[in-house]
């Protein structure tokens, strides 16, 4: 049986086991809805807009954060992958700060940037930051010396054999970092989102369970897994095979 | 003198502890001339020839191209690798534009590596990626690579040593084509005694621990080699007793060393 055919069957029975748990045991929407009620509130939130509004104001601030995200990790990645000092000073500390979730940073941000968007921003930035500094920074250590002799051969050097060779053949990690920065920036923004103010699919979030409206919290939910799946599948993952592939490092 | 290389030591620290691995290589290479370096593994080929590619420093000695004495990387001085060494973000033909293109317009560039890739019969694979072709058309990519910035001496490590018998004798042709038509110096390391009998003019046999230059034989029959049987027998025997001792040498320093372990 194809993949695909196996994984309809599953969902459907998922969906259905849950609609059928609902109704036979009568539990309160309060507890847990019932899928129908889930996907007519998902419509209502669109046709009302007020999904659509939440889904663009989440949108601008990840936009926002993750350009500057990418842009400092690509200079901070170029600086350790280059400077020894860097890389056993500031290389340590920013390894150090992987392991920590972006969002405890929340309460410090909030105090340096007030209850307001810069900083979720904040959060959203540190965390794809980190990912993409440390990606950029592998790619770069390991173009292979051969190409860097052969450029050298070829009369490459200095800031020239950086931008032709180093930096294009550092691009598949470059790649995969940008995938991971996106993950780690999507989770971060509906953590900070939840945690904070909005509008934003967090805050939405936030707002019906405070109102005790789990249809509503199940369907943003939903619409927060769909994203993420939808944009790392269709977006970055395609790219990375596309990049794979080109640089002759897919095992087809 | 062409190409000199006068008293050339060289040496790696590595842990405090230094290692000799050229001692006094003195050879002249003329200009038009095919140079084989002969040797075992280990005993400073590549690193002989990263020396007069300008990749690497000569501890002691100098290394003089027309007079000029080497201090780095040039574009009178192409070098082909053991592997390709293409760039695979780049297209078979951007490969070859890749040496010219920091001087010349990317059409004339890209004339340019038309031809040389001619030259090395992949013409019909100009738009192709790296890792699209075989190793051995890779490795034609790479000698047309070096040959497009119009080297007046070729340096090549090994360029067939990863590559399959037949796949082998077919570049062998197109290298021995390339001298004849092109005239250029090419110094060509190997440890292959048929490959070096089949393309030099000279054979510079070297010894090893530490790496030294042991004889220089003058092939003085004429191309293609194949056709002369006898010479071939005679100097392939004459090469396999300079280095049997050699090989030996190699052999006891490495039982000697899994010894003490
Ligand atoms: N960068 C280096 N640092 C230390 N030792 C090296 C280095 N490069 C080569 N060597 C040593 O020099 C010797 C000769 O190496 P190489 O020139 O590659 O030999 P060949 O090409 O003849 O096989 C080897 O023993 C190798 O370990
Ligand atoms: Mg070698």
């Amino acid at each position: 049986m194809q993949p695909a055919v196996k994984r309809i069957i599953f969902y459907v029975l998922l969906f259905s086991i849950w609609q059928g748990a609902v109704y036979v045991f009568d539990v309160s929407p309060s507890l847990l809805p019932a899928p129908t009620d889930v996907f007519a509130s998902l419509y209502e939130g669109f046709s009302n807009l007020t999904l659509v509004y939440d889904l663009a104001a989440s949108f601008r601030r990840l936009f926002i954060g993750l350009a500057i995200a990418l842009v400092l990790g690509l200079l901070l990645g170029v600086l350790l992958a280059k400077s020894k000092t860097a890389d056993e000073t500031l290389g340590s500390l920013i390894l150090a700060l992987q392991s920590v979730p972006s969002i405890v940073w929340l309460p410090l941000a909030i105090m340096w940037f007030g209850l307001n968007e810069m900083a979720v921003i904040f959060i959203v930035v540190l965390g794809a930051t980190i990912v993409m500094t440390i990606n950029v920074r592998t790619g770069i250590m390991n173009v292979p010396p051969l190409f860097i002799k052969a450029a050298k051969t070829m009369n490459y050097k200095g800031f020239r054999l950086f931008s032709k060779v180093t930096i294009p053949a550092s691009i598949p990690y470059a790649v995969t970092g940008m995938r991971l920065a996106w993950a780690f920036a999507w989770r971060a923004l509906m953590a900070g989102e939840l945690l904070s103010t909005g509008p934003g699919l967090g805050y939405s979030l936030r707002f019906a369970s405070d109102f005790g409206d789990m249809s509503r919290v199940i369907a943003i939910m939903l619409l927060i897994m769909l994203i993420g799946i939808i944009v790392d599948l269709l977006f970055f993952q395609r790219i990375e095979k596309k990049v794979l592939r080109k640089w002759g490092l897919a095992t087809s | 003198m062409f190409l000199s290389m006068n008293n050339v030591h060289k040496s790696f620290t590595n842990n405090d502890k230094t290692e000799l691995v050229l001692s006094d290589i003195q050879l002249d290479v003329k200009e038009g001339e095919f140079v084989s370096i002969l040797g075992p593994s280990g005993c400073g080929k590549s690193t002989l020839l990263s020396i007069v590619a300008g990749l690497a420093h000569a501890t002691e000695g100098s290394i003089e191209l027309e007079g000029k004495t080497i201090k780095g990387p040039g574009k009178e001085r192409g070098m082909v690798f053991q592997q390709a060494a293409l760039f695979p973000w780049l297209t078979v033909e951007e490969n070859v534009m890749f040496p010219l293109l920091p001087d010349m317009s990317k059409k004339e560039a890209q004339q340019k590596a038309h031809h040389y890739l001619q030259m090395v019969q992949l013409g019909a694979y100009t738009k192709h990626s790296p890792h699209e072709i075989s190793g051995g058309m890779q490795q034609r990519v790479a000698i047309a690579r070096a040959l497009a910035m119009d080297p007046a001496l070729l340096l090549m490590d090994e360029p067939f040593g990863a590559l399959d018998e037949q796949t082998r004798s077919r570049l062998h042709e197109i290298v021995e084509k390339i001298f004849l038509e092109t005239k250029k110096t090419i110094l060509f390391v190997t440890h292959s005694i048929a490959e070096s009998l089949k393309l030099s003019d000279r054979i510079v046999v070297m010894g090893t621990q530490p790496g030294t230059i042991l004889e220089v034989i003058e092939l003085n029959f004429p191309r293609p080699r194949s056709q002369s049987k006898e010479e071939l027998l005679y100097y392939e025997e004459k090469i396999q007793a300079l280095l049997k001792s050699e090989i030996d040498k190699v052999t006891e320093k490495e039982q000697k060393h899994a010894a003490s372990r």
